[in-house]
């Protein structure tokens, strides 16, 4: 983008606050795993402001100030932390060398609207480091979980090796256990099995519901709505427990009664105690394309003669599969993800990923847990990757632009 | 189209009913290496010989409670289950484990002494088969303690002589006792001090001397996780979790065996088992608590066999190749100074102590 204000050289009394509080921030963090926040705050602090009372009053070259920043931080970060530590160290010089200088030109106003206050602009770089926080936060624990997935030892920790980048410190043994070991095996085998089912299940009667629930003509559509979405409000464990009694009884009478075997009623028990679980969220997001969808279509479809069946499937369900789709994706998770429910309705037999993980996790800290997960994550980004690009295509085909 | 659809339904239907069909029994277990030395030493060797298939679930840690909840739904699940004594006594005390007679359910050791003088005190319930003997013990980061590692479990509350974080088990029992034993009681007189309220504030005294330092674990996962880490310099844990970590996993952890805790875990079958199901876990029992299949265990997992005759059977680790005699809690160099968990004791006060407990972690 092209400038939009000239600048000007900022005062030093404005600049020094500003990088000795950055520099602050980041001692607090390097302090904290060094063994005091409090002095990693003041040396940070101290020694930003004066890397930048140099540069500005004494040196005045940027280019050389960068590399200084640059190499000085890199040897300081490997001298106390190793590898890792120079890397962290020369990340940070090339930031404050950046962070300095765009300060005391003032280039940070460059970009914006020249009839803006200081504090609008502090607002506007604020407002992005929020933003920045934010996204940091929700996706550091996914990330720290992927290298140590491919740790070779049994344990949840950065190994020394791991840290200085050596091949021996990594390994592939945790996938490899996922893989070869029966426990893990059974349940990777059982969730896919329930979690389809369950989604297939809860599409269909969440879809229906949410159109019969569209109409006006429904008597009392606002209290059975509350119903049909209650799944989604009740604590999991107080609806796991009520399950767990009401198909123990289901259950007895399917064996005892109708003679079935004991695995498949397991099955059959998990499979619909999901199925209610996934359909508020189906109706919940198929109501919200409803909302959208005109109904003089279905009257223009009956009027050429179409039966109502014909109907929903030429008409109304091309357009409201978007909905549809979601829905199901959320269903799918649901089942997928969930560990209460099937700890209480399920039994050995039935033993899903999910179970397998929080049991893994409680009795003995195994690092397949995190390659499981790696791999879950991976799988989950190539679906909604897939998804998406379906929908475009869709949207393309159909001459839409794509939102 | 629509024939072959209701073909295909009915033929994945039939595949799942009829791959359920053999012989299934599900049995409980704690999970981890415990139950991988179970699978290896038990399990095995008895499907291959009956064709029974087992399902594991590691459900243990909430055995009792789930228990309870199947018996008033009537829809028992599990076949055998894997529990401490202390469980074992209240599962027994409610109805919910069935009444093994010794001489009937359980195999005589070879030599031809009954299966009730095999055990001998071990059996402390009517319901229990109990399958070995591990201890509580301590760990100590070796790395971390200087040139005198610790030999008294009073290190623990000397944080004068080994500073850091210490990690100890999130409730009374255990604690209690080795906090009156360094704080001057004689072993003997412990539990009679316990059951008095000064007795129980001299000991949250002494706890609270080191509670600043204490990190409070509740699965027996923890503590191998924080030494691995260095996070800790000392901490309680499973014995059998301890040889994994220094053996297997090759960590810089030394064993304190000083005051470990005995405690004994073993197999109850649920009450209320069809016939057949019944049949099935008593001949399962029969066949895992023998003394070669004891002894067998000890060969994947340190922790004593329970019966008297497995003892001089202990060889070496399968894969590992050390002797697994002096890992275990029973080895007469380990054992010391012990100390006998009080099921009948703790049976009695456990409520009250874990209250007070409570509260004081709370302050």
């Amino acid at each position: 983008m092209a400038a939009l204000t000239p600048i000007s050289r900022k005062p030093l009394s404005m600049v020094l606050p500003t990088v000795a509080a950055a520099g602050g921030f980041l001692g607090m963090f390097v302090g904290a795993g060094q063994g005091s926040a409090f002095l990693g705050i003041l040396i940070g602090a101290a020694l930003m402001a004066g890397l930048a009372w140099v540069y500005i009053t004494i040196l005045d070259n940027e280019r050389v100030a960068r590399w200084i920043t640059i190499l000085g931080l890199g040897v300081i970060g490997l001298f106390f932390a190793g590898f890792t530590g120079m890397i962290v160290g020369l990340l940070a010089g090339w930031f404050f060398a950046f962070f300095i200088f765009w300060l005391y030109e003032g280039r940070y106003r460059q970009r914006l609207l020249p009839y803006l206050t200081g504090q609008q602009v502090f607002g506007h770089y604020f407002f992005r480091v929020i933003c920045g926080a934010i996204f940091v936060f929700l996706i550091t624990p996914i990330l720290v979980v992927l290298p140590l997935s491919f740790n070779a030892q049994d344990f949840f920790t950065f190994t020394p090796e791991m840290l200085r980048l050596d091949p021996e410190g990594y390994s592939l043994k945790h996938y490899r256990d996922f893989f070869t070991n029966n426990e893990w095996q059974r349940s990777f085998k059982n969730s896919l099995i329930i979690a389809p089912i369950a989604t297939v299940i809860s599409v269909t009667l969440g879809t229906l519901a949410a159109i019969g629930l569209s109409q006006s003509h429904v008597p009392g559509r606002r209290a059975i709505m509350g119903i049909l979405i209650s799944p989604m409000i009740v604590p999991l464990i107080i609806s796991a427990t009520g399950m767990f009694f009401f198909y123990s009884d289901i259950g007895r009478f399917l064996e005892g009664t109708l003679g079935m075997d004991k695995n498949f009623v397991g099955y059959i028990k998990v499979v619909l105690a999901h199925a209610v679980l996934g359909i508020p969220f189906v109706i919940i997001t198929v109501t919200a394309t409803l909302v959208g969808f005109d109904q003089s279509l279905t009257r223009a479809a009956a009027n050429m003669g179409a039966g109502p069946v014909r109907t929903f499937f030429k008409i109304q369900m091309p357009l409201i599969l978007p909905g549809v789709i979601s829905g199901g994706l959320f269903a799918f998770i649901t089942s997928f993800d969930e560990v209460v429910v099937v700890l209480f309705v399920g039994s050995a037999s039935q033993k899903t990923l999910p179970w397998q993980m929080f049991t893994g996790l409680r009795e003995q800290i195994s690092p397949t847990i995190l390659a499981v997960a790696t791999i879950l994550v991976v799988i989950s980004i190539a679906l909604l990757a897939t998804v998406e690009l379906l929908r475009r295509r869709s949207e393309r085909l159909r001459g839409l632009s794509p939102a | 189209m629509k024939v072959t659809k209701t073909t295909l339904l009915a033929s994945a239907v039939a595949a799942v009913a009829g791959g359920a069909m053999a012989e299934e029994m599900t049995i409980v277990s704690w999970g981890g290496a415990y139950s991988k030395s179970q699978l290896k030493a038990y399990h095995e060797p008895y499907s291959e010989k009956t064709g029974v298939t087992i399902l594991n679930d590691d459900s243990s840690a909430e055995a009792v409670a789930k228990l309870r909840a199947m018996n008033e739904a009537g829809n028992i699940t599990w076949d055998v289950v894997d529990v401490v004594a202390a469980d074992a006594i209240r599962l027994c005390d409610e109805g919910l484990a069935m009444e093994i007679d010794p001489e009937v359910h359980l195999a005589a050791a070879p030599d031809g002494t009954s299966a009730a003088d095999d055990f001998g005190d071990m059996l402390v319930s009517e319901c229990y088969i109990p399958t070995i003997v591990y201890s509580t013990t301590f760990g100590y980061r070796t790395d971390l303690v200087g040139d005198t590692p610790p030999t008294s479990v009073c290190a623990v509350f000397d944080t004068d002589a080994y500073p850091g974080k210490r990690a100890l088990e999130k409730r009374p029992i255990n604690n209690m006792e080795w906090a009156l034993i360094c704080d001057g009681v004689p072993k003997d007189q412990v539990y009679d001090v316990l059951e008095t309220s000064e007795g129980q504030d001299q000991a949250l005294a002494k706890l609270a001397t080191i509670k600043d330092d204490v990190i409070w674990w509740s699965s027996g996962s923890d503590t191998p996780q924080l030494l691995a880490d260095g996070e800790i310099v000392m901490g309680s844990t499973y014995n059998g979790r301890l040889f994994s970590l220094i053996e297997e996993q090759n960590q810089p952890v030394g064993m304190l065996w000083d005051a470990q805790v005995f405690d004994l875990d073993g197999f109850i079958i649920p009450a209320g088992l069809s016939e057949e199901r019944q049949q099935r876990a008593l001949d399962y029992i029969f066949f895992a608590s023998d003394t070669q299949r004891l002894a067998d265990q000890a060969k994947w997992i340190s922790y004593g066999p329970a019966r008297s005759s497995s003892a001089p059977l202990v060889s070496q680790h399968a894969e590992l190749g050390i002797d697994m005699a002096p890992h275990m809690p029973t080895d007469p160099e380990n054992a010391k100074n012990t100390f006998l968990y009080n099921f009948e004791f703790w049976a009695d006060y456990r409520d009250d102590i874990d209250a007070k407990f409570q509260a004081w972690l709370a302050q």
